[in-house]
This record gives C-alpha cells, sequence and structure tokens, in this order.
C-alpha cells in the first residue's frame, strides 16, 4: 500500500477513523450532546478530502485514478461516479445523525457506539461506490448490513428485536443468492474484475443469443436478485415494511436513503462496467423494466392501507426503488440515436432527489413522534396548530414524494421519465405517471390529517435545535432544488460520463 | 464421470471418482438432515458431517490448506460455538418448527436446485484441462501453483486482495461494537 492508494483511500478511512474516535470520546465526555457535535463536525473530514480528490481529477483532467496496491489486479478507483455518491452519503449521514441526537436520549449509555455504526456502515457504502471488483463489493456490502442489523435491533423491545434479526437473516440469504451469482460469473468469465469481465464477455459473446450461455443468465439473474433485496426491489421487499417499522426511527431514514444510494451505486457499476455488451444490456434492461413496472404498482397499492407513518414511508421505498429502476432500464442500447448518459444520469439525480426529501420527511416525523410517543397516522391530527412548522415540512416533502412542483421530487420524476421516453421505453413512462396518482393518495392523506383534523391534544410540539437544523437544511434543499435543479443535473451527469466512455 | 485430480495421471481418476461420490451424497444428505432433523444438536452434528465433507472436497481439489482452515475453523470453532450455544439455551429443543411456507418453500428449493444442476451440466465452461491439453496453459505452470497452495494464497491475500483483507478486519470491529451494544445492560 502506497501513498497514493491511502491518499485515495482517505475519506473510508476517515470516516471509520471517525467513528473509533467516538466511542473513545463517549468514554471520557459526560454531557452526551458533544458526540453529536463531534460527529457532525468529524464529517467535515471526509467530505473535505473527497472535494479535494474531485480538484484532483479535475486538475489531472484524468477520469478515473486507481488504487493498485502494487498488483495488476485493481479493486478500488476514485472516479466522480464515486465521489458523486460519497457526497451524497457524507451528507445523508449527517443529516441521519442530527436527526438523531434527540432519539438517542432514550437510552441512557452506548451513545457513542450508535453514531459508530452508523458511520462504520457509511464508509462501507462508500467503499461499494468505488469497488470495482467482485470480492471486494461483497465484503463492502457485508460492511454495510451487519452493523444496520445491529442498529435495527438496537432498541432491544420486540418489534426493534424482529426488525434486526429479519434484516440479519434475509441479508445473510441474499448474500448467499449473490455470492452465487458471483461465482457463477467468476467460473465462466474466470475473473472478478469488472472491466476484465467485460473483455472476456466480449470474447465469448460473439455471435450467441441472448445472454450467451445458460450459466451466464442464470449468474446476472442471481445477481440481480441479490442487489434486488438491497434496494427493496420486488419480489425482494418482504423485509423492508417490517424493519422500517421496527427499527429506531432515524435507522429507518439511513436505510431508505444511505443503504438505497449505495446499492444503486453498485448496480450501476457492475452492470454498465462489466455486463455492458449491448447484446447483455439489452436483455437485464428488460428485467429491470419488469421490476420497475412491478415494485412501483405493488409499493404504491399496499402504502394506501397502511395506518403506521414508518410502515408507509417503507412501502413508499419499495415503489420509489420502482421509479429509480426506471432510469436502470433505460439503457442506450435500445434506441440507436439516445443519449448515452440519460438513464444512469438519471438515476443519480432521482436518488439525491428522494434522499433531501425522505431526509426532511424522516426528520420532521423523528420530531413529531418523538414527542408525542406514537408513529401512526391518526396520532399527527391538527399537528399544523401544534407544530406548524414541522407540519409544514412534512406536508411539503409528501408533496415532492407525489411528484408535484415545485419540488425536487417532481423534476426528478420528469426527467426520468423522460429517460424513459427518449428509450422506448413510453409504457413504463405512462406506469409511472399512473402510479403518481395512486401515490398522492396516500401522501396527502398525511397532509389532510395533519391539518384538517382536530388535535387530540393542544400542547404544542417542539423540537432541539440539531433536529431544526436539519428539518430547515433538508427543506431547503427539497425547495432549492425543485425551483434550480440545474446544477444537480450537471454534476450527475458529468459523474456518470466514466461509465458509458 | 467425476473430476480428476489435475496434475495426476489417468490411473488414479477411478479411485478420485469414488472419492468424489462419497463425499458429494455425504455432503448433500447430511445438509438435508440439518434442514430437517427435529433434534437441534443432531442437527448441529450434521452439519458438522457437511463441513467435513466440504473439507474432503478441497483436498480432491489438491487445496489442503483450505481444507485444514476449513476443519480448523468451521469444524473447530463455530460447531463448537453453535453446539455450545445450543447447551446454553436449554429451553430451545427443537429446531426447524413446521409453518404454512414448507410445502411451497420445498417446491421453491427444488426448483432452484433442478436449474443450478441444469444450468451447470449444460454450460461449455471454460476448464482448465482442455486448456492445457489445447496448449495455451502450460501444465508445468499449473503445477508449481498447485503443489503448495499457501504462498498463492498468501500472495493473493496480503498482496492482491489486500483492500478485501483490510475492510474484513473493519467489519469484524463492526461486528463486536455492534454485538456488545446489544447485549447492554440497561
Amino acid at each position: 500500500m502506497t501513498t497514493h492508494d491511502i491518499y485515495l483511500l482517505s475519506p473510508e478511512i476517515s470516516m471509520a477513523g471517525l467513528a473509533i474516535l467516538l466511542i473513545l470520546v463517549d468514554l471520557v465526555v459526560s454531557r452526551k450532546s458533544i458526540l453529536t457535535i463531534v460527529a457532525v463536525l468529524g464529517l467535515a473530514v471526509p467530505l473535505a478530502l473527497s472535494i479535494v480528490l474531485w480538484f484532483d481529477l479535475t486538475d489531472q483532467a484524468a477520469t478515473q485514478m486507481k488504487a493498485d496496491f502494487g498488483t495488476e489486479i485493481v479493486t478500488f478507483v476514485v472516479d466522480k461516479f464515486s465521489l458523486f455518491f460519497k457526497f451524497l452519503l457524507v451528507g445523508a449521514t449527517a443529516l441521519v445523525i442530527l436527526a438523531s441526537s434527540e432519539y438517542v436520549s432514550k437510552f441512557k449509555n452506548f451513545h457513542g457506539e450508535f453514531f459508530a455504526l452508523i458511520l462504520f456502515a457509511t464508509s462501507g457504502m462508500m467503499l461499494l461506490a468505488s469497488t470495482v471488483e467482485l470480492i471486494t463489493i461483497y465484503v463492502s456490502l457485508e460492511l454495510t448490513a451487519l452493523p444496520i442489523a445491529a442498529l435495527a435491533a438496537f432498541m432491544r423491545d420486540s418489534r426493534s428485536s424482529e426488525a434486526g434479526l429479519k434484516f440479519l437473516i434475509l441479508s445473510a440469504i441474499s448474500s448467499a443468492v449473490l455470492l452465487y451469482g458471483m461465482v457463477i460469473i467468476y467460473g465462466f468469465t474466470g475473473t472478478t474484475v469488472l472491466a476484465d469481465i467485460a473483455t472476456q464477455l466480449g470474447g465469448l459473446l460473439d455471435g450467441e443469443s441472448a445472454f450467451g450461455g445458460n450459466a451466464l443468465l442464470f449468474g446476472v439473474i442471481l445477481v440481480i436478485a441479490g442487489f434486488g433485496f438491497k434496494i427493496s426491489s420486488v419480489p425482494f421487499q418482504m423485509w423492508a415494511p417490517d424493519v422500517y417499522e421496527g427499527s429506531p426511527t432515524p435507522v429507518t431514514a439511513f436505510l431508505s436513503v444511505a443503504s438505497k444510494a449505495a446499492g444503486f451505486a453498485v448496480i450501476l457499476r457492475v452492470f454498465y462496467i462489466a455486463f455492458s455488451a449491448e447484446i447483455l444490456s439489452v436483455d437485464w434492461s428488460a428485467v429491470f423494466a419488469v421490476l420497475a413496472a412491478v415494485s412501483m404498482t405493488f409499493g404504491n397499492l399496499v402504502a394506501i392501507r397502511q395506518n403506521n407513518i414508518k410502515r408507509m414511508l417503507g412501502y413508499s421505498t419499495i415503489a420509489h426503488a420502482g421509479y429509480l429502476m426506471v432510469g436502470l432500464a433505460a439503457v442506450a442500447s435500445r434506441t440507436p440515436d439516445a443519449d448515452a448518459i440519460i438513464g444512469p444520469s438519471g438515476v443519480l439525480f432521482y436518488l439525491s432527489g428522494y434522499a433531501i426529501t425522505n431526509l426532511a420527511a424522516f426528520s420532521a416525523v423523528i420530531a413529531i413522534s418523538n414527542r408525542i410517543n406514537s408513529d401512526l397516522i391518526d396520532s399527527f391530527a391538527g399537528m399544523a396548530r401544534r407544530a406548524p412548522f414541522l407540519a409544514g415540512v412534512l406536508g411539503f416533502s409528501m408533496i415532492s414524494l407525489i411528484g408535484v412542483p415545485p419540488t425536487v421530487g417532481f423534476m426528478s420524476k420528469i426527467y426520468i421519465f423522460g429517460a424513459a421516453v427518449d428509450t422506448n421505453l413510453e409504457w413504463l413512462a405512462v406506469t409511472g405517471m399512473v402510479n403518481s396518482v395512486i401515490s398522492a393518495y396516500y401522501y396527502l392523506r398525511v397532509v389532510k390529517v395533519m391539518y384538517l383534523r382536530e388535535p387530540i391534544d393542544d400542547a404544542p410540539v417542539g423540537s432541539a435545535l440539531p433536529m431544526k437544523l436539519a428539518v430547515m437544511v433538508t427543506m431547503a434543499g427539497t425547495a432549492f432544488f425543485g425551483i434550480y435543479p440545474t446544477p444537480l443535473i450537471n454534476l450527475a451527469r458529468s459523474a456518470v460520463d466514466v461509465l458509458v466512455s | 464421470m467425476g473430476p480428476t485430480m489435475i496434475g495426476q495421471g489417468t490411473e488414479a481418476s477411478l479411485l478420485v471418482d469414488i472419492v468424489f461420490w462419497v463425499l458429494a451424497v455425504s455432503a448433500i444428505v447430511s445438509a438435508f438432515a440439518v434442514v430437517q432433523i427435529r433434534d437441534l444438536f443432531r442437527a448441529a452434528l450434521f452439519l458438522i458431517m457437511t463441513l467435513l465433507s466440504i473439507a474432503g472436497m478441497f483436498i480432491l481439489l489438491r487445496a489442503e490448506f483450505l481444507a485444514a482452515v476449513q476443519v480448523l475453523i468451521y469444524v473447530g470453532a463455530i460447531s463448537v460455538l453453535i453446539i455450545f450455544a445450543i447447551l446454553m439455551t436449554g429451553d430451545v429443543e427443537e429446531g426447524s418448527p413446521s409453518h404454512s411456507m414448507r410445502i411451497p418453500v420445498a417446491i421453491l428449493s427444488t426448483l432452484f436446485g433442478a436449474l443450478a444442476i441444469f444450468v451447470s451440466v449444460s454450460t461449455d465452461w471454460n476448464l482448465l484441462e482442455p486448456a492445457i491439453a489445447a496448449g495455451q496453459v502450460s501444465a508445468d505452470a499449473v503445477e508449481g501453483v498447485y503443489s503448495n497452495t499457501i504462498p498463492v494464497i498468501a500472495k493473493l491475500l496480503i498482496r492482491d486482495f489486500v483492500l478485501v483483507f483490510e475492510i474484513a478486519s473493519v467489519l469484524l470491529l463492526a461486528a463486536v461494537i455492534g454485538a456488545l451494544a446489544l447485549i447492554r445492560e440497561g
């Protein structure tokens, strides 16, 4: 490992270092609120290092910097694609930590460990965005999954333990499926490096039918299934509602935003680098198109019947996984004259918009439900009078989740459905729009309950300063990128250049 | 037709075939017993049987070091841990309680197994022996790798895949912290 390799890995190393630092600080301080400050300020280090790497890339006019560890096997790269996800992940983690500062006071000790586990999971997700080799991808996936399982069970009541156990077992099963797929692909190509897989397949697929050999077809399907679990796509979604409902709410927010972003990062990387051969991409894009349509329809229809807001957001996240997969289905090889980067850049833009909106929604839910001790939608009755600001933010983020202007949710839906239309997937765009209308029913129900119903209790619901900060930042982001999305779109477009070149 | 040991003459192949089939049947039958037997302790013993058969497979593939690791870690450490856990939690005596999904799951796993077998048989794998026969890979180089796998594994683990090695250590640290947080008092 040379200094250059460590420099490239520095955002991840500093993230894991910060996790250990927090545990040590927890031992010596008695005022636990200091931990939140240390964590959020400490996150500036990985963020700053990622920014330095970004400008270094621009200065060298390079698309990619490779960490080679003195061998010819490249396992880790730094490019604008991975740095885009690192910005997104560090930002989302900072907001989750701000939003959980009040929540962690529910347990007497182990505040440092709670934050440390979140940071360890984030370091795994950042690695996922950068790894270009199957074994590294698998181990990084485990680094994200294990801390999240512990976090889901952190409250240790029966609901939370169930959530943790469910997540642990189902993530183990999905890892097994993923590994089986990877083994088959390794057996077929003789390499685990994504770029080499593409080269090998290029030779093997000449003149063969769809997907080449049966083994390759089987392997690719198993890989899709394994990753499908991570992004909670139908038919691998069964864990999501239970885990979302049982986990501590900040963990739910973290799962729905950061975990999903990392999942899409690794899917884009694997499918655009390793399985980029035209004959292959037409086939897997069809698989993703079907999964997208089924996921959004299932998520939205079942969400209508939910009474618990965390469970409702759990089904809503399945639906959003469906919208995001529209971007995966929109590959350029479907049409001769399509814009090659519109699909993947749509995924990145939608992910960032969804992250900001969903974090706004979850911050408001955490702030309110923490004070009223209930997650039921009905207990949010009359919240517009009890907590006008929080109710306003929650209402606004619901509107953004539906996809109504002037919110970032609207802009990202336009962009990603536009990508579908550009690649001859009009039916998918129409399905998406119909689904957005269905989703309005249950999102607006929350708004209706908060604004039109009489409050159960007249006591005002307040919130602490870090909470207010998290709510304000996400709210401002939702509104700003809803009115002026150009910088975010440009960033997403420059990030995915490396995937299609 | 079973696999032949790489680098061995054909006279050994019948013996290798017999050993392969014994190990394969024992691995699959014991794995099936693990999920079917009601008694949790016996299920754990069958798990050890499966893991031992896999260790035998490694020897058959001339990966003696991996076989030793398999025995030490899986048979030695993990299985003992499982048996201790069963002894400590006295009130859980029955494994695999019956549930309504039993039949659908059985059908699904049979289909998956059938599919996996079909795929493995019908695919034209890129095997080592034809490659040696065609002169694409030199037999001496292969023999060099297989005669002593330890340096090859060491090089892969600490040089080529050193990043994975490091991530795994962070993963273990995170797992320990998570476990400690979950067994906390108060």
